[in-house]
C-alpha cells in the first residue's frame, strides 16, 4: 500500500504544481510600482495649444491612467468598456497616448511640433469615432513616460489614489468583469480613506 | 573534363544564387534596425554587455541585446543615455528593476524572496541524495549474503559427503 501511495501523492503534487503553472499568464508581470508614488511627468495634452497635464493636478482624487494608442488593436476592444464606465462618472480617467507615431511611420523622424500636431489629429479623429472616456489625454510621443511607468504592452491601466500612489495595474484590455470585481471595489475603498 | 568543370560551375551557381537573393532580401528586412557600433564603439560594447543581462519584456525569452521589439529599442536607447550620463552598471540595472521588477534581470539578485529560486534545486538534490542513500542501504541489507550457522554448515557437509 505504502509503495503505491507515496509515488501517487508525489505525482498528484507534481500535476497540481504544473497545472497552476499552466494556468498563469506569463505576460502578467507583477509591477514593482504598486504602492509607490506615480512617477512625475508633465506632457502636452490632446487639445491643441500649450496646455499640459501633470499627475499633481489630480492630487486629492482617485483617478485612473489608461495607456492607449490609435494603432493598438486591443485598445479598440477595451474602448467601449471604458466609454461606458466613464459615463458613470466614478473617477476621472486620464489617457496616456503612447508613441502615437510609430518608428515605421514616415513622420517618425519629423520635428517634435509636427509630430505632436499629427498625433493630436489622429487621436482626435479616433476618439471622435470610438467615443472619448478621458477627461484629458497626454501625448507621450517618445514613450519615455511609458518607460517610467513600466509600460510593456498597450493597453495598460493604473489606479492612483488621493496621495498619488499607484494602487493597481492591469496589462491588457479591461473587461466589464474586471471593472466590477476588482477596480470598482478598489476605487470605492480608496475614496473612503 | 571540360564538361565536368562547366557542370560543376553551373551547380555552384545554382546553389549559391538563391542564397544571394535571400541575403539581399534579409538586408532589406532589417532596414529599420538601429545602427550598432554607432559613433562610440566603447559605449555600444558596454550597452551590449549590460543588455545581455536584461530580459526583453515583450518577447520574454530574448535578451534586451538581441530583441527586435520596439520597446527593446527604446530601452536600449534609455540605457545608452544612462551610460552617457555616467551611471554604473548597477545603477542602470536598478533603474530598470524599479520600473519592470526583478523579472527584467536574467540573473535575479540573491535575496530572501529569491532564495527558493537560487537554492531550491540544491535542496532538492540533497533530499534526493538522502533518499538514494536510504534506498541503497535497504537494498544492501536485503542482498547481504546469508551467514550460515554452524549447525547448517554441519548439515551441508553431511549432505555433500552423502
Amino acid at each position: 500500500m505504502k509503495k503505491v501511495l507515496i509515488p501517487l501523492v508525489l505525482f498528484i503534487g507534481l500535476v497540481v504544481f504544473l497545472a497552476v503553472g499552466l494556468k498563469r499568464d506569463p505576460r502578467e508581470i507583477p509591477s514593482p510600482l504598486i504602492g509607490k508614488p506615480a512617477p512625475h511627468f508633465t506632457l502636452f495634452t490632446l487639445e491643441p495649444g500649450d496646455a499640459k497635464f501633470s499627475p499633481i493636478d489630480l492630487q486629492g482624487q482617485v483617478w485612473m491612467l489608461n495607456v492607449w494608442a490609435t494603432w493598438c488593436v486591443a485598445c479598440r476592444e477595451e474602448h467601449p468598456v471604458l466609454v461606458a464606465f466613464s459615463e458613470k462618472n466614478q473617477v476621472p480617467i486620464v489617457g496616456l497616448s503612447y508613441k502615437e507615431i510609430q518608428p515605421q511611420d514616415p513622420a517618425y523622424k519629423a520635428p517634435f511640433d509636427e509630430k505632436l500636431k499629427l498625433a493630436r489629429e489622429r487621436s482626435q479623429v479616433w476618439l471622435k469615432r470610438h467615443g472619448n472616456p478621458y477627461v484629458t489625454s497626454v501625448m507621450d510621443l517618445d514613450g519615455r513616460v511609458g518607460i517610467n511607468y513600466g509600460v510593456y504592452g498597450v493597453p495598460e491601466t493604473y489606479v492612483i489614489d488621493k496621495t498619488g500612489v499607484i494602487r493597481y495595474k492591469f496589462v491588457g484590455a479591461v473587461t466589464p468583469a474586471l471593472l466590477a470585481e476588482k477596480i470598482l471595489p478598489l476605487i470605492s475603498e480608496l475614496n473612503k480613506s | 573534363m571540360k564538361r565536368l568543370i562547366l557542370n560543376t560551375a553551373l551547380v555552384v551557381v545554382a546553389v549559391c544564387a538563391p542564397q544571394f537573393a535571400l541575403a539581399q532580401s534579409a538586408d532589406l528586412r532589417v532596414g529599420r534596425e538601429a545602427p550598432l557600433m554607432a559613433e562610440d564603439p566603447k559605449l555600444e560594447a558596454r550597452l551590449v554587455d549590460i543588455s545581455q543581462e536584461l530580459r526583453c519584456l515583450v518577447c520574454q525569452n530574448e535578451s534586451l541585446a538581441s530583441s527586435h521589439a520596439e520597446l527593446a529599442d527604446d530601452l536600449r536607447q534609455e540605457v545608452r543615455e544612462l551610460i552617457r550620463s555616467g551611471k554604473s552598471d548597477q545603477d542602470i540595472k536598478d533603474f530598470l528593476v524599479a520600473r519592470y521588477g526583478d523579472f527584467v534581470l536574467y540573473r535575479p539578485e540573491v535575496k530572501p524572496l529569491t532564495w527558493v529560486l537560487w537554492f531550491g534545486p540544491f535542496l532538492l538534490l540533497v533530499i534526493a541524495a538522502i533518499f538514494l542513500g536510504m534506498y541503497l542501504r535497504q537494498r544492501r541489507a536485503l542482498a547481504a549474503p546469508a551467514v550460515l550457522s554452524d549447525e547448517a554448515r554441519e548439515r551441508a557437509k553431511q549432505l555433500l559427503k552423502g
